[in-house]
């Protein structure tokens, strides 16, 4: 072999040594963030801090109750808005490919997917909260739903597109009307994919912060009305974090563990009933 | 059955749409069962119709909505301030005077340091997965635990950054000789770049695995090294695709709003250097929104909203533009 083809080779062999160092050195800050958050939260999760709501600058003790019901409150109210218009949605999607509202429609998706939170903060802020004189967390629910449509919408859509024409031709065959057509075989075969959607979208909303600034805004005692402000798990950790308390700087550390915790397992959840759904296809 | 009878009542306007002409149930259909309850059917089936494409209209007419909103609430700075408002240098909402140029400054330079430190990674994210291990559970593992770095909530990057990321650039600043703040464009642009990783690898991948096997052998055929092919046959080829997806992360980049809030600094001055503090349109809005008791005031925050909104959509656009354009 001669020089040149060994520099070749050299060099090939070189620049793999540094694309794979390259790829692998991306998990780092990762693996560094959760290892970090579990190091600095696992001390401070405990009974107390599950029940009981933060205490004044200065006391020991006190929990993140608050911020747990709310973010569950603010979460499902924004669920419940956003599955149904999100999968009846990707259904209409789905089954009018070539109209010119589909066009539309999928267009806007599009925009919506692309918009920063914070607008979408500011938007709901002037659709709720001012014409209703005050934050509440109905007002956040409907600023995170609208950050979940286009997840549910999409994974939906592109679910129900991969199914066989033929179900759908052996179904309206049958003489069944359409919406039964939908509703009991063509939802069926790709519920897993749509649940999937849904969840990927809940753990997208989860730990979202920027829209729920103008909107749900936070409140330091437990709240259960929708209608009045209220704390959640990321307004929590942003005000904490941002804080120059210890003690606050502890609840945020418990707090962003739980909230880390919560939507991995979401995340994580999602890639084994996609994979799950994949093999059954 | 009388078909006469039910042709006038039952007509087929196209093949999908069956549509009930009149609006009451006539007589004769309550009185024979199996009319009724075809009629019953064809009316759930309406309105099921009507319904998504209701739903196809709300997300339209939401999306209007959100822009009419922006454009409306930011009228009365457009008004007064002008259009020169965009290139004004000093933001000082107690002397009623706004100028946004601080905050478009900050969130380019921090947008584009991001993007810049963030390639590298992303690319040979995309690279490592594409064409030199496409398959196996170490690669599996890597792709997704890189789609993991996206799930992490932004806030928890930004504590992150502030407990760990701040300290570590502050003794950096110390040691170089610069002003130690910690905080600041460098910081908020490393943690972004975290962030975005994800968004250009995982296109990138997509787009290598789409080369033509053909071509990658035919190189292979003349003797070429994997780096040669991967260089002057893979990338020119997904060049525009590799684009998208940087454009993608830019896109994400400019909107980011928790994470930068958090290790910028905030401060309205002009940044002076990549180390120095700033604010970009995102974390002004997140931080002085709730702030404002003015009517200008507020109306100048939303149009930086209308204006982050305008260039990420069009972004977005474009790159989604550019993978269509790729895949078909």
């Amino acid at each position: 072999m001669n020089a040149r083809i060994k520099y070749r080779i050299g060099k090939s062999t070189g620049f793999k040594a540094l694309i794979i160092f390259l790829a692998f050195a991306c998990v780092v800050p990762l693996l560094a963030i959760l290892a970090f958050i579990v190091k600095a939260g696992i001390t401070k999760i405990n009974w107390n801090f599950l029940t009981n709501i933060p205490k004044p600058v200065g006391e020991i003790g006190g929990g993140i109750a608050n911020a747990l019901l709310g973010s569950l409150i603010i979460v499902s109210i924004a669920s419940l808005i956003a599955i149904p218009v999100g999968v009846l949605g990707g259904i209409y999607l789905s089954e009018n490919r070539k109209s010119r509202l589909a066009y539309w429609c999928a267009l806007s998706l599009d925009v919506l997917q692309g918009i920063p939170s914070i607008v979408i903060g500011i938007v709901a802020y002037f659709w709720l909260v001012k014409p209703f004189g005050g934050f509440s967390a109905l007002s956040g629910s409907v600023a995170l739903a609208i950050m979940m449509l286009p997840v549910i919408v999409r994974n939906t859509e592109e679910t129900l597109k991969l199914l066989p024409d033929t179900l759908r031709e052996a179904a309206f065959a049958l003489g069944m009307p359409f919406h039964r057509v939908v509703m009991k075989v063509i939802v069926p075969c790709g519920v897993s994919g749509i649940i999937s959607g849904v969840i990927l979208a809940i753990a997208r909303v989860a730990g979202e912060t920027a829209p729920l600034l103008f909107t749900a805004f936070g409140n330091p005692y437990l709240s259960a009305s929708p209608l009045k402000p209220m704390q959640s798990l990321p307004l929590l950790i942003f005000n904490y974090a941002t804080s120059p308390y210890n003690e606050w700087h502890d609840l945020a550390w418990g707090a962003s563990l739980i909230l880390l915790a919560w939507v991995l397992l979401l995340n994580i959840v999602t890639k084994f009933t996609t994979r799950r759904w994949k093999v059954q296809l | 059955m009388d078909t006469s009878v039910d042709k006038t009542v039952i007509t087929r306007r196209s093949n999908s749409l069956r549509v009930i002409t009149s609006i009451k149930t006539p007589s004769f259909v309550k009185t024979n069962k199996r009319l009724k309850r075809s009629y019953r059917q064809i009316r759930t089936e309406n309105a099921f119709r009507r319904t998504l494409v209701l739903m196809g209209l709300v997300i339209v007419v939401l999306v209007l909505g959100i822009l009419l909103t922006l454009v409306v609430q930011s009228i009365p700075s457009i008004k007064s301030l002008g259009l020169g408002y965009l290139w004004g240098k000093t933001w000082d909402p107690v002397r009623d005077i706004y100028g946004a140029y601080p905050f478009l400054l900050g969130t380019l330079i921090t947008s584009f340091l991001a993007l810049l430190i963030s390639i590298p990674f992303s690319f040979s994210v995309a690279i490592f997965l594409g064409e030199y291990y496409p398959k196996g559970w170490l690669p599996n593992l890597l792709k997704n635990t890189v789609e993991l770095i996206a799930a992490v909530p932004s806030v928890i990057y930004g504590f992150w950054g502030l407990a760990v990321l701040v300290p570590i650039v502050r003794s950096f600043e110390s040691s170089s000789g610069i002003q130690p703040l910690g905080v600041g464009i460098f910081s908020s642009s490393l943690i972004l770049s975290i962030m975005i990783i994800p968004y250009a690898a995982s296109l990138g991948r997509s787009m290598i695995q789409m080369v033509p096997s053909p071509l990658k052998e035919g190189a292979y055929s003349l003797g070429a090294t994997k780096w040669e092919v991967i260089r002057s046959v893979i990338l020119p080829y997904t060049k525009s695709g590799l684009f998208a997806g940087v454009l993608l992360s830019l896109g994400r980049a400019l909107g980011e709003t928790m994470a930068v809030t958090m290790v910028i600094g905030n401060t309205s001055l002009i940044p002076k250097n990549i180390f120095s503090p700033g604010n970009t349109m995102a974390s002004v809005i997140a931080n002085e929104f709730t702030e404002a008791d003015k009517p200008v005031y507020l109306s100048a925050l939303i149009e930086l909203g209308l204006v982050l909104f305008l260039v990420t959509v069009v972004i977005n656009m474009v790159g989604k533009k550019v993978i269509s354009r790729f895949t078909n």
